[in-house]
């Protein structure tokens, strides 16, 4: 099964932790995503993310689009990277992410992937359907 | 000479549910299945007699009509495919000898933190001990489409998240057994707390949790199941004691000690005993003990207050949670005197985390009742009573201020 897992942390509070402490956190989780996650397997994809402070949001609202200065939720902690695992159970998932060298860095979410198949492939003959 | 099926299913239908769920992969099918399995030992035992392994009997047959119903509604629907039962190659006709028992593998899932916490409630009740869902909404005293929707959204979540169906790995287990535990005990007391003055209507819970502590000391050789389970049984053993016919509250220093039942008193003293021989004293185990010594006093003046003290300075060091020191000091009230607990109920009510717990604020005004102090008791007894939840806890309250701080 393939899961989304969202890495919290608070900005804030990481900017207090010394540099070489920081470096050395980043090691791990470095270390961790190529020894357990890429060798075992279960690495599918990720990306660390920038700052929560150069995002921008999107909102659709009364017929058009506003643009706004900063991440979604007005929450202190943030996405901070995102990984998409295989994992043959929630369980093993759960092993997976609480091992993981940034559970130390805040709260992660695990959330299954949707199967879209089925619904894109309705999608597409609809889609096919109305053009003929 | 007439099958008693009604004692069958009582034995046998939770364990071939438990096998089922495992070979089907899926609740829904293997409650299916299990009933489709009973109704034809109805018809078929009666003339071709009881097979020699019934239960083997039964999970085969309801394994062989689950798989042919998937394959009937495959054929008419293909889009919508069922996967194969987990297990096609298992001989369907032997009973394996499973090194765990298929009914761990249920509690686990029904138990599994992924899923919320009233709802691993509601689902082991239903699933492991059998009780309807409308038996269960009037237990937890919600109606019957709430409670029913909770089972329908837990199952959803077990197969779209991918919750497995096995007993947690050697690492996670004492964390996951903890969660198993606490589910039993959360079930133990609701029915506890549910018991003068409610409607007959309401399921014994008490009974139900008591039964799964029975079952998890059997598959389990865990020291906190059997602390849980000895807690359990001792506090149950008070049942007839702590309320009178009208519904009000009896605290435990003034319970007819002759109601305890003593039975359940003995198996439960037995049982903390074994649970604290343990290396590693867990919670339950010594909550347990702490009971125990209660049971053993002839009468409230006979407790054994010091050892209660030091059962509660070992749990306070594992659970250091303000009600566990509330209780603690309450304890040292007892053996040391009511000025000993007063100035630690005093501390723990500052720290705020008990401000809102009314049970602190009847402690205090009990406390300063009895060192004279009548105002600050009365206005103890007061905010405790604005805090109150239940009817008889209120009438427990109003009966106090009444009585000891008179106008």
């Amino acid at each position: 099964m393939k899961y989304a897992c969202f890495g919290y942390f608070d900005e804030e509070q990481f900017a207090k932790v010394p540099q070489d402490k920081a470096l050395a956190m980043m090691d791990d989780c470095w270390a961790y995503d190529d020894d357990v996650l890429r060798k075992g397997g279960h690495y599918l994809g990720g990306e660390g993310l920038d700052s929560p402070k150069n995002s921008t949001t999107l909102r659709y609202q009364n017929g058009k689009v506003t643009v706004t200065d900063g991440p979604f939720t007005e929450t202190k902690e943030q996405v901070g990277g995102l990984m998409i695992l295989e994992a043959k159970d929630l369980n093993e998932a759960i092993r997976l992410i609480s091992n993981h060298p940034g559970m130390k860095m805040g709260p992660w979410e695990i959330r299954p992937i949707a199967d879209m198949t089925p619904m894109i492939k309705a999608s597409e003959e609809r889609r096919r359907a109305a053009r003929s | 000479m007439p099958i008693d099926f009604e004692a069958l299913y009582q034995s046998e239908s939770r364990r071939v549910l438990a096998t089922l769920i495992r070979l089907l992969g899926d609740f829904d099918l293997a409650e299916e299945a299990l009933h489709d399995a009973f109704a034809a030992a109805l018809e078929q035992w009666p003339t071709q007699g009881v097979p020699g392994n019934p239960r083997a009997w039964l999970v085969s047959t309801g394994r062989f009509k689950a798989v042919d119903a998937i394959r009937r509604r495959a054929r008419f629907s293909p889009l919508e495919g069922h996967a194969e039962p987990a297990d096609p190659g298992a001989d369907p006709g032997a009973e394996q000898p499973e090194l765990e028992d298929d009914r761990l593998r249920l509690i686990f899932t029904c138990c599994h933190p992924a899923l919320a916490p009233e709802a691993r409630s509601a689902l082991t009740l239903r699933e492991v001990c059998g009780l309807t869902t409308e038996e269960i909404a009037r237990a937890f005293l919600v109606g019957p489409s709430t409670l029913a929707q909770r089972i329908v959204r837990a199952k959803a979540k077990i197969k779209e998240a991918g919750i497995p169906y096995e007993v947690p790995s050697r690492s996670e287990l004492p964390e996951r057994t903890e969660t198993v535990l606490q589910v039993v005990y959360l079930i133990f007391n609701e029915g506890y707390a549910a018991s003068s003055g409610v409607s007959l209507t309401r399921a014994d819970l008490s009974g139900e949790a008591i039964r799964l502590g029975r079952l998890l000391v059997e598959l389990m050789p865990e020291q906190e199941a059997l602390g849980l389970l000895a807690l359990m049984l001792i506090q149950e053993s008070r049942r007839a004691a702590r309320a009178t016919p009208e519904g009000d509250v009896v605290l435990l220093e003034d319970q007819d000690r002759s109601l305890w039942d003593q039975g359940l008193i003995a198996e439960g003293m037995a049982l903390a005993g074994r649970a604290m021989a343990s290396s590693q004293l867990g919670p339950y185990a010594l909550q347990a003990e702490i009971a125990a010594v209660h049971a053993r006093a002839l009468r409230a003046q006979d407790t054994d207050w010091k050892r209660i003290v030091g059962l509660y300075d070992q749990l306070a060091s594992l659970v250091p949670t303000p009600v566990v020191a509330l209780n603690r000091a309450v304890a040292v009230a007892m053996a040391e005197g009511p000025a000993a607990g007063l100035a630690l109920v005093d501390g723990l009510l500052a720290q705020g985390g008990l401000a809102e717990y009314h049970w602190a604020h009847a402690a205090k005004a009990d406390l300063c009742r009895r060192l004279g102090k009548a105002e600050e008791a009365r206005a103890s007894y007061q905010r405790a009573l604005d805090l109150a939840g239940s009817e008889p806890e209120q009438r427990f309250l109003r009966q106090r201020l009444a009585q000891w701080a008179p106008k």
